[in-house]
């Protein structure tokens, strides 16, 4: 019986949706931050596998189908940007200093961090891709000689939490400019941080996704260059 | 028919997408490359807003429950990971931290700047 039920190719979606719907539905009720529906589907799922001994390969059987939308998704991004593009130019000189600003915060904390904790210069080059989108961050650790997979966990970790602070963190620190907002959750937190920026509005989700194509070139230079520093 | 057409415009731009991806060697992913080519096409006008933006919107709304799956994946590699558990996530988190406020406070100096000088 456990077995026709958790074999479906349809539960693995089934359970994410569940666990998203959940989500949505404890942060409509309760108000609270940490109901982010992104976090509490993560974790549904999750004790659901532990729960039930099911392992993630057969979990992700069908789970495999969402992830599989995300190249045309990322594709259409383009259109909130599309939509954004006079916004863009009048306001290039702010939207370029400030992805700059980011992607240079986002290398030398890492570096700063990476000295403290002793880090061998594997591991440093591993985390540096840490706040691009996870393509371009596997290519930017391989070439360097990190340690791919270590890298993928650390930039979805980098993504969900940063979904998940967002609201609090900008709040705390007065940034309120749809532009400052879209540009900090993308160049911050890539896709997973820009999908948080679309639900805030247009303008948030234009330069959230202007952020992950910026952000994810600039790294590739960045992090080429900041390699020799440790 | 409508959604149909949409979604091929979509699918085919992400298809030439992974086809530069392949052709050129650069560590630039193929959803990078379709989305440059898309924002091109939309400029000029060889693929109109109107037909894409439908199933666009929708792509994008359940954009969220496409990383669940590698999310939850994080399990898999723990084992891996334990030894430089603790360095690895408080560096993550930290940083994310750094970036979001370096990134969004420097924008919003910038903005008021550039507006202050207009007046």
């Amino acid at each position: 019986m456990k077995s026709i039920f958790f074999n479906s190719v349809y539960f693995g979606i089934l359970a994410s949706i569940s666990g998203y719907a959940l989500g949505i539905f404890l942060k409509k009720k309760f108000k609270w931050g940490i109901f982010n529906p992104l976090l509490v589907s993560i974790i549904f799922v999750i004790v659901i596998l532990l729960v039930f001994h099911i392992d993630f390969k057969s979990y992700n059987e069908g789970a495999k189908y969402l992830s599989f939308l995300l190249t045309p998704a990322t594709v259409c991004l383009a259109i909130p940007l599309y939509q954004q593009l006079d916004m863009l130019k009048k306001n290039v000189v702010a939207v370029v200093i400030g992805i700059s600003t980011g992607v240079l915060s986002s290398l030398c904390s890492i570096l700063a961090m990476s000295v403290i904790f002793n880090l061998s210069h594997q591991q440093y080059v591993t985390l540096l891709p840490k706040s691009i989108t996870t393509a371009i961050g596997i290519g930017v650790s391989g070439e360097l000689g990190g340690i791919t997979t270590i890298t993928v966990a650390v930039i979805i970790l980098t993504g969900v939490f940063g979904n998940i602070i967002a609201e609090f963190v900008l709040k705390l620190f007065r940034i309120k400019h749809p532009i400052a907002v879209g540009l900090a959750l993308g160049t911050a937190s890539h896709a997973i941080g820009t999908s948080k920026a679309l639900e805030m509005g247009e303008i948030e989700g234009a330069m959230g996704s202007l952020s992950i194509a910026v952000s994810g070139l600039m790294t590739v230079v960045g992090a080429s260059v900041f390699a020799n520093f440790r | 028919m409508e959604i149909i057409y949409q979604l091929g415009i979509i699918l085919v731009i992400t298809f030439i997408g992974e086809l530069l991806h392949g052709l050129i060697p650069l560590p630039i992913p193929a959803s990078i490359y379709g989305l440059l080519l898309m924002l091109l096409c939309l400029k000029i006008k060889i693929v109109k807003l109107e037909n894409v933006k439908q199933v666009g919107d929708f792509l994008l709304e359940i954009m969220p429950l496409m990383f669940i799956p590698a999310a939850v994946g994080l399990i898999t590699i723990w084992n891996q990971m334990s030894n430089i558990l603790i360095p690895v996530v408080v560096i993550t988190l930290l940083s994310t931290i750094v970036v979001m406020v370096a990134t969004g406070g420097m924008t919003e100096i910038i903005l008021k700047r550039l507006k202050g000088k207009e007046k």
